[in-house]
C-alpha cells in the first residue's frame, strides 16, 4: 500500500467517525431568538384534523411562527406507538401532539413529560370546554395535560337508497323513530336483510360493540375495561358483558359485513357500497365521504342513534416538555382548540367541537352536510353531546379492546358466543397485565 | 509521503534516493510508528462504534431491561429477578400460539420452498432455449420489497374482492376466509414466502449444479440411466453441502417471519394475527407485547427466548450438517 492510498484511507476512516459524530449531534437544529421558530403538530387519521386553513391564518398573524403538519394518513395505532417511544426517549415528538381519548389517559403516568398547560393559562379557558372533556385532559393530581379538540357523539350514517329499496323508511326522522333501542335496530336489521340479499346491515361487529359499549358504559358504570382506580374489570362490568351480548345476538342475526374496522377490506366496502349502515360518531363521517367517495354522494344519510347519547373518540392536544418552543406551542394549542377554530374544523373533516361555544355557533349548529344529503348533521350530533357522562378509559384500554374486538371477529368467523366471551376475558385479563 | 518524490537532491539516481527515503523516514519516525500501530485499528474502527452503537449495547440492554418490570405507563422501574421468564415460560399460551404458528408456516413454507426451487435449478439446467431469460426472471422477485409482496399477496387474498376467491368460484369451491382458518391463513402467507425466495434458492441450486461434473452424467447416459434417475442419483447427492446451506438460511429466516403476517391483515389489531392469532407469529407477538400492552420488560424477555429458540434450531441443523458431510 502506497503512503498516498494510506493517507487516503485514514482521511475516510476518519471522516466516518466524524460522521458518526455529527450523527449522534444532529436534531438539535439550534434557532436563533429573533429568527422564525417551526412548530411542528403531530395528528393522526386519513382525514387529518383538518387544520390546514388555521395554520394559515395563524402564520399570516404571527410573522415568526412556521408551522409543519405530521401524521396525516397515519393509523391511531402506529401513530400511539411512534408518540410513546418519543415521550419516552424524550426527543423526536411535535411541539404540539394529538392525543386521543383513548390514549391519553396511558400519558397521565408520563404526565411530568409534558408542559402543564396550566402554566401558559390553560385554567382560564376551561368554560371553552364541555366539563366532561375538560376533566379528561386533565391528570389525577390536575395538571392540564390537554386540551380538546373535538368528540365523538353518536348517530347511525345509513344508505338511504338501500333502505328505500328494502321497503324501509328512507326519511332521517322516520328511520331515527324506527330504532328506539338497540333490539328495535337489530330488528330493523332483520327486516333489511330479508328483503335485500345482496347487501348486509351493518359493516362489522366491533363498530356496533363500540357504539353500544360506549353509550351503556357512558349511562351505567362510567367506565369500560378498567375502573377508576385502574383494576382491571373487564370479567366483571355488566356494561361490558351486556355490549358483548347484544353484538353477538346481531351477529347471530346475520347483520354484519364481517368487515375488520379500519382494514383494506372495510375501506373496499365502502368503495363497493356492501353494508346499509354503521355506527357513526362525528369523526366517522369524514371517514366515510373519504372512503365511499363521490359515487355515492347524496346517498348516505345520519339519523340519530338508538338509545340515548353516548360518546365515542375524539381527541387532545397537548405540548411534550422536549419542545423548545413550549410557550409559543401552547398559544398554538390554545388557537386551535378555540371554538372559532373548531368549528372550522367541523366545516373540513366533519370533526364536532368539544367547545359549548362552538357547538352553539350557527355554523355549527345549523350545519348540512350536503355529501350526507344534507343531512342537519350539527344538530344531530350536538343534541345529546352537552349531556354526555364521561367514560373512564384505563391505560391499557388499547391492548384490552383489541382482545375483545379479536374475540368478536372470532364469532362472525363462526366460534360460538360463550367461547368467544371466554376467550374475550381471559385474553382481555393477559393484554390488560 | 507524496512530496519526498520532488525532494530528491539533484545528481542522484531518483529512483535510488526514492528507495533511501522509503528506508528512512525523516521527520517524525514517531509518528510512523504511531501510524503502524493504531492506523489498523482506525481503519476498522466505524465498524467496530456502529456494532458496538446497535449490537452489543441493545444485548445488554435486552438482557437488563427482561429482568425488570420496565414500561412507559410506571415511573419507576423495579427488579423482578425471573419473573418474567417464569411468567412466559409457565403461564402465556398466547406465546406458546405464536411458537406454534411460527414453525409451523416454517415447514409449510420451506419444504415446498426447496423443491420447488430444486425443480427449476433442474429444469434451467438443460439446454433450453431463451435459457438466460428464465434465469433471470426467477431471480426477479427478489428485487422486490418484502412490504410491497405483502400488500398485493394479501389482496388476493382478500375475502370479498380476492383473485384467489375469484378463481376458486370459477371451479365451483366456495369462498374461504383465508384470515378466518388457521391452515388457510398459513398457506396464503407460505405462499407470500415462497414467491420470493424460491427464485433465490434456485439460483443458488443452479450455481451449484453447474459445478458437478458432466464427465458423470455421460458415463450415467452410458449406463442407460434415465434423466430422472441422473437427477436423483447425482444431482441431488452432489448439492447435499448447498441443500443444507440453503436450510439453515431458511430456518433463519422462517423464525424471524413478521412482515408477511402482519400485512396479512391491515386495520386495528394487525399484530394480534387474525381474531384467535392464527397466524401470529413470535416477533408480531413479542411487538404487541412491547406496543401495545406497554410491558417492556415481559417484550425483552420474549426476544431473548426468541434468541434461544434460532439458537437451538440452528445448532441442530449444525449437526445435521456435520452428520451428513462425514456421511460422504
Amino acid at each position: 500500500m502506497s503512503v498516498t492510498s494510506r493517507r487516503r484511507f485514514a482521511a475516510i476512516a476518519l471522516a466516518s467517525v466524524a460522521v458518526l459524530a455529527t450523527g449522534t449531534a444532529c436534531g438539535n437544529d439550534s434557532e436563533s431568538g429573533d429568527g422564525p421558530i417551526t412548530l411542528v403538530v403531530d395528528v393522526f387519521g386519513d382525514q387529518g384534523f383538518g387544520y390546514e386553513e388555521l395554520y394559515k391564518q395563524y402564520e399570516s398573524e404571527h410573522p415568526n411562527v412556521k408551522i409543519q403538519e405530521r401524521g396525516k394518513g397515519l393509523g391511531l395505532g402506529d401513530y400511539n406507538t411512534r408518540l410513546t417511544q418519543q415521550i419516552t426517549a424524550g426527543a423526536g415528538a411535535g411541539d404540539v401532539v394529538a392525543l386521543e381519548e383513548g390514549t391519553i389517559v396511558q400519558f397521565y403516568a408520563q404526565a411530568d413529560k409534558f408542559v402543564n398547560l396550566a402554566d401558559h393559562g390553560a385554567n382560564d379557558l376551561k368554560s371553552n370546554f364541555l366539563p366532561w372533556k375538560w376533566e379528561q385532559g386533565l391528570t389525577p393530581d390536575g395538571k392540564v395535560l390537554g386540551l380538546g379538540t373535538d368528540i365523538g357523539s353518536m348517530a347511525i350514517c345509513y344508505r338511504s337508497d338501500l333502505f328505500k329499496a328494502a321497503n324501509l323508511p328512507a326519511d332521517r326522522e322516520q328511520v331515527g323513530a324506527l330504532w328506539p333501542t338497540w333490539d328495535d335496530f337489530i330488528a330493523t336489521g332483520q327486516k333489511f336483510v330479508a328483503a335485500d340479499k345482496k347487501h348486509k346491515f351493518v359493516d362489522s361487529a366491533t363498530n356496533f360493540y363500540n357504539v353500544v359499549l360506549m353509550q351503556t358504559a357512558g349511562a351505567g358504570s362510567g367506565h369500560t375495561y378498567f375502573d377508576k382506580n385502574n383494576q382491571l374489570v373487564v370479567g366483571s362490568n355488566p356494561d361490558v358483558k351486556s355490549a358483548f351480548d347484544l353484538t353477538t345476538k346481531m351477529i347471530s342475526a346475520g347483520l354484519s359485513n364481517h368487515l375488520k374496522s379500519f382494514s383494506n377490506e372495510w375501506n373496499a366496502g365502502f368503495k363497493n357500497g356492501t353494508f346499509a349502515a354503521i355506527g357513526c360518531p362525528a369523526w366517522m363521517t369524514g371517514v366515510i365521504k373519504g372512503q365511499a367517495g363521490d359515487a355515492f354522494a347524496g346517498k348516505w344519510d345520519v339519523a340519530k342513534a338508538p338509545g340515548t347519547g353516548g360518546n365515542w373518540g375524539g381527541a387532545f392536544l397537548g405540548v411534550p416538555k422536549s419542545s423548545k418552543h413550549p410557550k409559543e406551542a401552547a398559544e398554538l394549542v390554545k388557537f386551535l382548540t378555540s371554538a372559532k377554530s373548531q368549528a372550522e374544523a367541523f366545516k373540513k373533516v366533519g370533526n364536532l367541537p368539544s367547545s359549548p361555544q362552538a357547538l352553539s355557533d350557527p355554523a355549527v349548529a345549523e350545519a348540512t352536510n350536503d355529501y350526507f344529503s344534507n343531512a342537519p348533521v350539527g344538530k344531530i350530533f350536538a343534541a345529546g353531546a352537552s349531556e354526555l357522562k364521561p367514560v373512564y378509559l384505563g391505560p391499557k384500554n388499547q391492548a384490552v379492546r383489541d382482545a375483545v374486538e379479536n374475540a368478536l371477529r372470532s364469532v362472525e368467523q363462526g366460534k360460538a358466543a360463550d367461547a368467544a366471551w371466554q376467550d374475550a376475558v381471559k385474553n382481555g385479563e393477559a393484554a390488560g397485565k | 509521503m507524496s512530496s519526498l518524490e520532488t525532494t530528491a537532491p539533484p545528481g542522484l539516481d531518483p529512483s535510488r534516493s526514492r528507495r533511501t527515503a522509503r528506508r528512512t523516514p525523516s521527520g517524525f519516525p514517531w509518528l510512523t510508528r504511531l501510524d503502524l500501530r493504531l492506523s489498523p485499528y482506525l481503519f476498522v474502527l466505524p465498524f467496530f462504534v456502529i456494532f458496538a452503537i446497535f449490537g452489543v449495547y441493545p444485548i445488554f440492554y435486552t438482557v437488563w431491561i427482561a429482568l425488570t418490570d420496565r414500561s412507559p405507563l410506571n415511573a419507576t422501574i423495579s427488579f423482578v429477578g425471573l419473573d418474567n421468564f417464569v411468567e412466559l415460560l409457565t403461564n402465556d399460551p398466547q406465546f406458546w400460539n405464536a411458537v406454534w404458528n411460527t414453525f409451523g408456516m416454517f415447514v409449510l413454507s420451506t419444504v415446498p420452498q426447496l423443491l420447488l426451487a430444486l425443480m427449476l435449478a433442474n429444469a434451467l439446467n438443460r439446454r433450453i432455449r431463451g435459457q438466460m431469460f428464465f434465469r433471470l426472471a426467477i431471480a426477479m422477485p427478489i428485487i422486490t420489497s418484502t412490504a410491497v409482496v405483502a400488500l398485493i399477496f394479501s389482496m388476493i387474498y382478500a375475502r370479498d374482492f380476492g383473485l384467489a376467491n375469484w378463481l376458486l368460484d370459477l371451479v365451483g369451491v366456495d369462498p374461504i376466509d383465508w384470515r378466518a382458518n388457521r391452515f388457510a391463513s398459513w398457506f396464503a402467507i407460505s405462499t407470500m414466502v415462497d414467491w420470493r425466495w424460491v427464485g433465490y434458492n434456485a439460483l443458488i441450486y443452479l450455481a451449484a449444479m453447474q459445478s458437478i461434473s458432466k464427465d458423470m452424467y455421460e458415463a450415467a447416459a452410458l449406463d442407460g440411466a434415465s434423466r430422472r434417475r441422473q437427477f436423483w442419483s447425482i444431482t441431488i447427492p452432489q448439492l447435499r453441502p448447498t441443500i443444507i446451506f440453503t436450510l439453515i438460511i431458511s430456518t433463519i429466516g422462517g423464525l424471524q417471519l413478521f412482515t408477511e403476517p402482519l400485512m396479512f391483515t391491515s386495520g386495528s389489531g394487525a399484530l394480534s394475527g387474525g381474531s384467535e392469532g392464527q397466524f401470529q407469529t413470535i416477533t408480531m407477538y413479542l411487538l404487541e407485547v412491547m406496543n401495545t400492552r406497554f410491558r417492556w420488560g415481559y417484550a425483552g424477555a420474549v426476544a431473548l427466548v426468541l434468541f434461544l429458540l434460532i439458537a437451538s434450531v440452528s445448532f441442530v441443523n449444525y449437526l445435521l450438517a456435520r452428520r451428513i458431510s462425514s456421511d460422504k
